[in-house]
């Protein structure tokens, strides 16, 4: 194992999801996933959708795979929503040293 | 002993409702999906343990989820509703070309013969097919696909197909109906479809009497009648008595024409209910009266009913798909309201009572009658 509990090429990562999506995944606390090296959105999202498949079409479309409007994602402390979904994530995302964020968007006034 | 189980469909959740067969005193369990949206849900015929709802949020998408024992327990099924081929356009507000995108699931109607089999009227409209309980489905695209849909035109709330009704005597026979496009009928299980909206007036559309573009809120029909529909247009209370070919209006006596909710008794088939509401700014019942209208003549002649329903200071809509009749002696109704009460009859609507008074907005209700 290293940094992070991460394998050799296919680290642990961890995901934070928001409430509604938990609760619909029946998931307790972040999701912990094994994602191979380069760590992209994309394939944390791959990854996730395989272990929880009822989380299909909720954070990305169906068909398009685009971000579903309001479903933000945030990684060390930055809006990774606008990326590429095949932009490599920060280290310490793709180390689990950090979770990526999944958050629905906050409206109000 | 008989038994009913009421589903309700709320901004923030599902409820169900559950009395024994005097519909007096009731439970209430949930929130189920809290927190969610839920459209529509409804038991299938064949298994009333098979329950559908449909899920959605604005944040993330559509859900369809299942219970196969009555609602104690729910799983997540299918939700990946994708247009056949390439879906083209329909016409935006403003009259421009629009794509057809899929928004969420408004009706799901489960089969009259197999529990696995649901259909599922969409936003944007069309008409959608499981045949494995909910796991896959497949749009029947003849209905978008068979000429008109390009002069489709969204509703207020959306360009939805908000009602599925199935013809009890003949399986291949399918009634819907979009807003703001019309009902249409298919005779061959969904492969080719018609607009059946002749004699339909409506006064706000370039065409008064086009062949599509009405703005139909609800269809009902009695199962010993299949041939005999009722439907509540944006304005206007209308009758057909062949199947959709032509309608007459028989809003009648009714202090307003314009409503949403229309069902039919389940034992007497002349006998219908609408709950007049008022238009088109405002959308709550007229004068601060809840009353639902009762005719007992297929149309035209209505009384009110409002014993036990509130005669003032009541401002509230009750939404096309929020009222359902049980098919007990006698026949009970129910309605849900924009301000959370579900309200019940035993009696064919003589009398009411709220069953739950604090739920959130109510978006749907439907009835299932258990032996």
């Amino acid at each position: 194992m290293s940094e992070g509990g991460a394998m050799e090429n296919r680290p642990v990562i961890r995901v934070a999801l928001p409430y509604h999506l938990r609760t619909l995944a029946s998931i307790e606390g972040d999701v912990e996933l094994e994602v191979p090296a380069p760590v992209t959105a994309r394939r944390v999202l791959d990854a996730l959708e395989a272990r929880y498949p009822m989380l299909g079409g909720t954070i990305r479309e169906h068909g398009t795979g685009q971000r579903r409007a309001f479903m933000r994602f945030f990684a060390c402390e930055e809006d990774w929503s606008h990326q590429s979904m095949d932009e490599a994530l920060p280290e310490a995302v793709a180390k689990g040293r950090e979770p990526l964020l999944i958050l629905g968007a906050i409206a109000g006034g | 002993m008989s038994s009913v189980r009421v589903l309700v469909g709320t901004r923030k959740g599902a409820f169900i409702l559950s009395s024994d067969g005097k519909r007096k005193d009731w439970t209430v369990s949930g929130p189920f999906f809290a927190g969610w949206e839920i459209y529509h849900l409804k038991g299938s015929a064949v298994d009333p343990k098979r329950l559908y709802a449909s899920q959605s949020s604005s944040w993330s998408g559509q859900v369809v989820q299942r219970s196969d024992d009555g609602g104690a327990t729910w799983n997540p099924v299918g939700n990946k509703f994708a247009y056949a081929g390439v879906p083209g356009t329909h016409q935006w507000y403003d009259g421009t070309p629009h794509p057809w995108e899929f928004k969420r699931v408004w009706h799901l109607e489960p089969s009259l013969s197999d529990a696995d089999t649901v259909y599922a009227g969409v936003e944007d409209a069309a008409l959608f097919k499981s045949s494995d309980g909910g796991a896959t489905w497949e749009e029947l695209k003849g209905l978008r696909e068979h000429g008109t849909g390009p002069h489709w035109q969204p509703g207020a709330g959306g360009m939805c197909l908000h009602t599925v009704i199935l013809d009890p005597s003949n399986p291949k026979r399918i009634y819907i109906a979009i807003s703001a496009a019309g009902a249409f009928r298919t005779d061959d299980g969904g492969k080719t479809w018609k607009p059946i909206n002749k004699g339909l007036v409506s006064k706000y559309i370039p065409d008064p009497t086009a062949e599509v573009g009405h703005c139909v809120h609800h269809v009902a029909m009695h199962k010993s009648r299949p041939d005999v529909l009722f439907m509540q247009k944006h304005w206007d209370v209308m009758r057909s008595d062949n199947a959709g070919e032509n309608w007459r209006e028989v809003s009648g006596n009714l202090p307003t024409d314009f409503g949403f909710a229309i069902d039919v008794h389940a034992h007497e088939p002349e006998t219908v209910y609408v709950v007049p509401i008022k238009s088109d700014s405002e959308h709550y019942v007229p004068e601060g009266k809840l009353r639902v209208f009762r005719s007992r003549t297929g149309g035209n002649e209505w009384e009110a009913l409002e014993k036990g329903l509130p005669q003032k200071d009541c401002y509230v809509n009750v939404l096309r798909d929020a009222m359902a009749v049980d098919s007990l002696d006698k026949c009970g109704v129910y309605f849900g309201t924009s301000g959370g009460q579900v309200y019940g009859s035993a009696d064919a609507g003589d009398s009411w009572a709220p069953i739950v008074r604090d739920l959130p907005a109510v978006l749907s209700v439907e009835v299932q009658t258990l032996q």
